[in-house]
């Protein structure tokens, strides 16, 4: 796979480092997780443990009418049974509305909703237990259509108005209005040459981390709980847990678990009350681990989305309005879902420039499983959509796509619909250009065919028969970090003493390692600020503040800030210490090698002497620059912190006959703003852009009457290595003055343009109009739904 | 759940007899998935691992089957079956081939697939296809009992075998002529079949075999599809001459074959998509089949 590295813009760093920021080395637990050795949260074990387990309602939506647990709590080995009468603290709980209660209660809202909790010996016996419990229901009609939802007068409330306070009641968990230049009326309509409508579908997107949820809860000698556990974000678990076991906060302490991967997955809380409570009413330690099946039950899932789309053009193709709805399936509870709507309203024209703009966006309450966040956070679904509708535009104006693109494109200077600038660079047509600009795969050879190259692979299903090429271009626009006000600002601890007659720098922060590599960027950072060698990562738990969460593509940009700030003010304090000793007046002073060095005098002395005893121990919060909410009936104002584009290049081949479809290649350009380290940054640019390819041709948890119908891998199926094409990737790094180093987030953005490339070019190589995702062979041989 | 570990087939047996509801498990690929999802918590485990005849196989000449015959363990991994034998079982060897991972295909066998009966096995359209004299050898402490495959799928995941019957190994005739597989699946590797198709030329009697995985209760053979492009292939004499078979018998094969299926809607695919894949795999299968034996026919002339 061939990295291209483009034009630089570097910010002066301190000291130059091969494993310094800007190098690659490798991960600390790379290796580990390679050989199976590396320690996921799945793997715990603590004397005298218990399992714990939960029951869950095989029903969409009811009414508990009765649950008897007395045979359960005789079975041997059996320690607790628990349901929400037992909850010491507050019942409900939730991200950002608190909606949700801990074990249910009166009420069934989604398929596999937790209605009990069992501690035992032995996972077995916790097994069969559960199955002791006799819960009654009363079986309710499901509301899980947009036309159920918008229709409570009819169908009903997910939830009772006024049953959470302070928030709209209603089936309508959060809408977004955003009103920009004169709207869309029918003078502006009258303004354009040509419209293009279009109805799209995204379907519901898993996260599908390997890694299931699982912790331990220890109990405690002062009453707390010590909780070990795979999550996104240590302080927010927190906030949420300590209420619901009637603890003040300092006496629930977390510490992060080995996590199997996140993706959004673990911004909710799953097991971790449970866990709690139940180590809480035992006294003794307790393990939970989801099997595969319960995993899916056990975390949020990628919003469903129907978008509407109208767009208007001049004949030369230079868009003159946009009037969009999107309508995202939140699920029966809140979760992520009012954040989600912003971005998808704020976000929905693209890295465009549309003069008049109409969107409203919301996100329903129903009986389906509950969604939040997922990479790319309600900008994935518009992205399919409004790069539908440019692709269909050009068509229309018998234009070439990406000229299209380039000549409607955002740049530095630019007006958001949200009236927001975009004051960083935006290379938006330059992403495009690059990406076409790359040479083409090979045409398919049919006389020395190899199966795996084609679609079908190894089930031999073509040999050469039907097989059409095509090829599709997208962009995207995504934010980075937490928008609308929100200041989810990190924290880092650094700690620079001398060990064995060396300095060593040791890195502490509550920032989750979800596989995204921060440890390894922490790392660097500190050997390029401090100029030191050797670099230990603290163990990351709330003993240090908040890293907010390891999601919205901030932690380099966030943690990695707080620790290039933790550094800077242990340098100045080591510099301090040399001049009050020895009298310097250099302004020119930096740490390379493990020495303070002047650039006129030279090397002055080993940070090492310099340190002596002494310790240099600080911690610093970084913020990054603020922002405001939406307005809530225009969607105005200064609601993002940062943007990143990403553009992709799909090369498909599609069996035509058959509607079977293989990747042929990927080509990703992504402005970085400054990679900390290249290889990380092309393993997110890669991860993501295949995540992507999965909602493209495959990934979706298919709900029908609130029931899910494929909670497991054998039929929610993700891209195996035969699936995943090469993938080259152009990386640019135009620096962004507001950022760290310039930096730039990198996550999430090939998620979202990754899967209407694909989709553009099987409708290149079939010529379908294809507005669902993921493509299924039905859609493409027109067998069904 | 006991443990049932004998060393030696007759203790196997013995061991069946006396638990005859113990599940066996040789590679446990299917048999663990269904325990880890607590579907499925039989009283006892019967292991066959330590009985090494099950992963070996030999060929010759047995009676009530003509010409030279392979005796394949019921056991032997897919793995080996591809590597193998794919002179003399090339159907299977495909098959096998598109089973699950290169992990699962070292470890899941024929007896598995067989064991589970389940409509998607992907072994049952290539052991169809190959004729019907397939043999599965099931024994008990009562006995052996040799059962012709087309006898053996009775119902969803339902085999003929009696409680107290074991398999030992399948007799399948070495191929007289091609023989293809074909599978869909919705990625392009380690998929459960949507639906499959299974097809055998057998030039010495003038029969043609298939198999249908996925798109009915049981694996089946498409019938009159087989019997049609027999008639086809014989009244025009294209055994003899190599000629094309021609688009529209062609196309009339493929029909027959999806009219053979009875296909479900399921969260896999529609039952409107098997039988169009059906018929797609069908025509190609049978054309690269005809090709292939059509050169073998010039080579040979």
């Amino acid at each position: 796979m061939s990295t291209i590295r483009t034009e630089k813009n570097l910010q002066n760093i301190t000291t130059a480092h091969p494993d310094g920021i800007g190098g690659s080395p490798l991960r600390p637990d790379g290796i580990l997780k390679v050989r199976g050795e590396f320690a996921y949260s799945s793997d715990m074990w603590h004397e005298n443990m218990l399992w714990g387990m939960a029951l869950r309602s095989p029903h969409a939506h009811a009414r508990i009418l009765s649950v008897d647990i007395s045979e359960a709590v005789k079975h041997p080995g059996v320690e607790a049974v628990m349901t929400h009468e037992d909850i010491p603290g507050a019942k409900y709980y939730g991200l950002e509305i608190k909606d949700q209660p801990a074990l249910a209660m009166g009420k069934i809202r989604y398929h596999g909703e937790a209605i009990a909790i069992v501690a035992a010996d032995h996972p077995e016996t916790a097994r069969r237990a559960l199955a002791k419990i006799k819960v009654e229901y009363e079986i309710l009609p499901t509301i899980t259509t947009e036309e159920q939802c918008l229709d409570p007068e009819t169908y009903g409330y997910v939830h009772e108005p006024d049953e959470y306070k302070g928030h709209a009641s209603g089936n309508v968990v959060h809408s977004q209005k955003l009103i920009s230049g004169l709207g869309v009326t029918d003078e502006v309509r009258a303004l354009a040459d040509v419209v293009i409508k279009g109805d799209y579908v995204v379907g519901m997107q898993d996260q599908a981390f390997l890694g299931p949820e699982s912790g331990l809860a220890v109990p405690a000698e002062d009453g707390g709980v010590d909780l070990y556990i795979a999550t996104q974000w240590l302080h927010v678990d927190r906030e949420q847990i300590a209420p619901v076991l009637g603890l003040p906060e300092n006496k629930v302490r977390l510490t992060l678990a080995g996590v199997g991967g996140a993706f959004g997955g673990r911004e909710d809380l799953s097991m971790q009350i449970h866990a709690c409570l139940l180590a809480q009413r035992t006294g003794k330690p307790v393990k939970i681990v989801y099997s595969r099946e319960e995993s899916f039950f056990g975390h949020v899932h990628r919003h469903p989305a129907k978008l509407t789309y109208e767009h208007g053009a001049t004949r030369d193709g230079k868009l003159v309005y946009c009037d969009a709805r999107i309508v995202l399936d939140g699920g029966a509870y809140a979760s992520a879902s009012p954040a989600v709507v912003g971005n998808a309203a704020s976000l929905g024209m693209g890295p465009y420039e549309v003069p008049n703009v109409n969107m409203l966006a919301v996100a329903l309450y129903s009986n389906n499983p509950s969604c939040g966040a997922m990479r790319g956070f309600g900008a994935v679904q518009a992205c399919f959509a409004y790069e539908a509708q440019m692709d269909k535009l050009a068509a229309e104006l018998g234009m070439d796509p990406v000229e299209l693109r380039q000549i409607n494109a955002v740049e530095q200077g630019s007006i958001m619909p949200t009236g927001q600038e975009i004051d960083a660079p935006a290379p938006v047509a330059d992403l495009l250009r690059r990406v076409k600009a790359l040479p083409l795969p090979q045409e398919l050879d049919t006389t020395h065919l190899d199966v795996r190259d084609i679609p079908g692979a190894l089930s031999n299903t073509s040999h050469g028969e039907g097989i059409v090429r095509g090829v599709g271009y997208a962009v995207g626009i995504k934010n980075v970090g937490f928008s609308e006000g929100f200041d989810d600002y990190s924290t880092a601890r650094v700690r620079l003493e001398v060990i064995g007659g060396e300095p060593v720098a040791m890195v502490h922060t509550a920032m989750a390692e979800v596989g995204q590599g921060g440890v390894t960027v922490h790392g660097q950072i500190a050997r390029t600020e401090l100029g030191v060698e050797q670099v230990t990562i603290h163990p990351a738990n709330t003993e240090v503040g908040s890293a907010g969460s390891t999601s919205a593509s901030r932690q380099t940009y966030m943690t990695g800030g707080a620790v290039k700030l933790a550094c800077e003010a242990v340098r100045n304090e080591l510099v301090a210490l040399g001049r009050k000793r020895y009298g310097w007046d250099y302004n020119d002073l930096s740490l390379v090698g493990g020495k303070v060095v002047s650039a006129s005098a030279g090397v002055l002395v080993p940070i090492a002497d310099l340190l002596g005893d002494t310790a240099i121990d600080l911690t610093r919060e970084h913020h990054h620059r603020p922002t405001v909410p939406f307005d809530k009936e225009t969607g105005q104002g200064f609601g993002h912190v940062q943007y990143t584009f990403c553009a992709h290049r799909a090369v498909v081949d599609v069996d035509v006959e058959l509607g079977l479809v293989k990747v042929v290649e990927l080509a990703a350009a992504q402005d970085v703003g400054k990679a900390l380290n290249p290889l990380s940054v092309v393993g997110q640019i890669q991860g993501g852009s295949t995540q992507g390819l999965g909602l493209a041709v495959m990934e979706e948890i298919v709900v029908k009457d609130g029931k899910v119908r494929n909670p497991s891998f054998t039929d929610y199926l993700i891209p195996t290595i035969l699936d995943t094409p090469p993938m080259p990737v152009e990386v640019l790094e135009l620096a962004d003055e507001h950022a760290p180093y310039g930096l730039r987030g990198v996550g999430e953005a090939p998620t979202l343009s990754s899967t209407p490339a694909v989709v553009a070019a099987i409708r290149a190589a079939t010529g379908l109009a294809l507005n669902r995702v993921p493509v299924r062979p039905e859609h493409l041989t027109g067998t069904g739904e | 759940m006991e443990f049932l570990r004998p060393a030696t087939w007759d203790e196997a047996l013995a061991a069946k007899a006396e638990h005859p509801s113990a599940l066996p498990i040789s590679g446990g690929t299917d048999v663990m998935v269904e325990l880890n999802f607590d579907r499925h918590r039989p009283s006892a485990l019967l292991d066959l691992n330590r009985i090494s005849e099950l992963t070996a196989w030999e060929s010759g000449r047995y009676e009530g089957q003509e010409g030279e015959v392979i005796r394949l363990g019921a056991a032997v991994p897919y793995t080996r079956i591809t590597r193998e034998l794919s002179a003399e079982l090339p159907g299977l060897a495909l098959a096998g081939n598109t089973v699950g991972s290169p992990q699962i295909r070292n470890r899941g066998s024929v007896g598995g697939n067989l064991g589970g009966a389940s409509p998607a096995g992907d072994a049952h359209p290539a052991l169809l296809a190959a004729g019907r004299d397939v043999l599965v050898e099931a024994e008990s402490v009562r006995g052996t009992r040799l059962i012709p495959i087309d006898e053996f799928y009775v119902g969803v995941k339902r085999n003929s075998l009696e409680p107290d019957e074991l398999i030992r190994a399948v007799r399948i005739p070495v191929a007289d002529g091609p023989q293809q597989f074909s599978k869909i699946g919705t990625r392009n590797a380690m998929v459960i079949a949507v639906c499959a198709f299974g097809i055998a030329l057998h030039p010495k009697n003038g029969t043609v075999g298939t198999g249908i995985g996925s798109a009915a209760p049981t694996p089946r053979r498409a019938v009159e599809a087989e019997e049609f492009i027999a008639g086809e292939l014989a009244e025009r004499g294209l055994w003899q001459s190599g000629g094309l078979i021609g688009p529209a018998a062609i196309q009339r094969f493929g029909e027959l074959v999806a009219a053979a299926a009875s296909p479900i809607d399921d969260v896999r695919g529609t039952a409107a998509y098997r039988r169009h894949a059906l018929a797609v795999m069908a025509r190609r299968t049978l054309t690269w089949t005809w090709n292939e034996y059509t050169q073998s026919l010039r080579s040979a002339a």
